[in-house]
């Protein structure tokens, strides 16, 4: 069962949903990602503040950056903040974070491939490979949306609200995910185009349809925000915030005597403060 | 005019809901973001500034302090345990840094156990230290104050 491609399955049962048609759904699924995300950027006007503020701060800026330094921040925001979702600082939003982006990349991916080159069988038996992993996706998918859902929400985990207290525009999203999900492996495990098959196709639906009020467009928004980060560190810019130096260095001992005067030479690190206990005395 | 949270750098962590003294920063239901439910209430005391890792907070202060183009920006550094402002002049005759310890040894050591520490006794009320502090500092009808001890209890959630 995990080894049978369901795409085909499909095409076996019934011959309203040839590959053709597959194919047609997936194609128009990705231009409803595009143009939603189009009207999403268009609409807040993000883009348009995000370059201005760009510029404001390049006139203020007091470094240069060179070209080779600005290449290796644009490499470490895809290692980091990209491939490992660095800008979590809450751990557990973390690891669902990358559950969920990953399982659902492995998920489209393999969806995909097995739709446009293994949509029927005739076009040759399904490499196993393909539908294992497209079921490990969807079971990522599964385990780090199911755990946002009941845990990590910030209503649920900050402000008491039940995981069953539904916002209808806010967690459609996310709704539609664990719907895509849940149902496309309870469809393959039934096989066929039964209900589940059904629901699975309205929860895509409405999960790429919905990319206007989802948070879709976000995973083009935070790379180039941390890219903009790490630049205006380099540049002395710093978003106006202030840099914190070396505090066992002469130079800072001599400007602000308070440091080696109630914290020694050599401050030790001190630990976590008000981190030491999660955000939640609501 | 108080704090104000960039929405696009806030994840939503509650950080700053946690620390306000006002209780004044909440969570928005529909974009999942913190915001200043009632500007008119804060006392620009820039907890949530200090408390927000990610500093999305900033405040837009009174005209008589931050002028419009001004900037006065914090960072506070548990782990290193300082302070450090930055003040920018809107007319660009400054941009200096200031620094300072915000402890003397990691956090959470040395907190004395105050049900083995006995209360002030007279001689130490009547002191300059505690002479003119409102009489449960000086706990001059004896015991601490708590929730218990004044019949309260706390109620999960959030009250708008």
């Amino acid at each position: 069962m995990l080894t049978t491609n369901p795409f085909a399955e499909l095409a076996n049962v019934s011959e309203l949903i040839s590959p053709t048609t597959m194919q047609i759904y997936a194609v128009l699924m990705f231009l409803l990602v595009v143009g939603g995300t189009i009207l999403d950027i268009v609409h807040k006007k993000s883009m348009k503040y995000f370059n201005e503020y760009t510029d404001k701060a390049a006139a203020k800026a007091t470094r240069q950056v060179s070209a080779a330094d600005m290449t290796g921040m644009r490499v470490k925001v895809l290692t980091s903040e990209v491939l490992t979702s660095s800008e979590f600082s809450n751990q557990k939003r973390r690891m669902s974070h990358l559950l969920t982006m990953y399982g659902f990349t492995l998920f489209v991916i393999t969806s995909a491939i097995m739709i446009f080159f293994y949509g029927d069988a005739s076009g040759g038996k399904t490499p196993a490979i393909w539908p294992v992993l497209w079921h490990l996706g969807a079971l990522m998918l599964c385990v780090g949306g199911y755990w946002f859902w009941f845990a990590i929400r910030v209503d649920v985990a900050a402000e008491g609200k039940k995981w069953y207290d539904i916002a209808p525009k806010a967690d459609m999203f996310i709704l539609s995910l664990l719907g895509t999900c849940t149902f496309a492996l309870l469809w393959s495990f039934t096989s066929g185009a039964g209900i589940f098959f059904l629901l699975f196709l309205i929860s895509s639906l409405f999960l790429f349809g919905g990319v206007y009020w989802s948070k879709f467009a976000h995973m083009f928004f935070k790379p180039a925000a941390a890219y903009q980060k790490k630049v205006l560190e380099a540049n002395g810019h710093n978003q106006n915030l202030p840099y914190v130096p070396d505090l066992s260095s002469a130079e800072v001992h001599e400007k602000y005597p308070d440091i080696p005067t109630y914290m020694g030479k050599n401050p030790p690190n001190m630990g976590p403060g008000i981190r030491r206990e999660p955000a939640n005395h609501y | 005019m108080p704090t104000y949270v960039h929405m696009t750098r806030c994840d939503g962590c509650g950080e700053c809901v946690d620390i306000c003294p006002s209780d004044i920063m909440h969570i928005d239901k529909t974009i999942r973001r913190a915001y200043n439910i009632e500007p008119n209430m804060c006392w620009e005391c820039y907890s949530c500034v200090k408390a927000c890792p990610h500093h999305a907070i900033d405040v837009r202060g009174y005209a008589d302090f931050t002028p419009l183009g001004s900037s006065v920006r914090v960072h506070r550094d548990e782990e290193k345990g300082v302070i450090a402002w930055r003040i920018i002049f809107r007319n660009g005759s400054k941009d200096f840094e200031l620094l300072a310890p915000i402890t003397t040894k990691p956090w959470g050591e040395g907190i004395p156990d105050l049900n083995t520490v006995s209360a002030p006794s007279d001689e130490m009320r009547n002191s300059q230290l505690l002479y003119n502090e409102p009489k449960y500092i000086r706990m001059d009808e004896g015991g601490l104050h708590t929730l218990e001890s004044n019949k309260l209890t706390m109620k999960e959630g959030v009250y708008y």
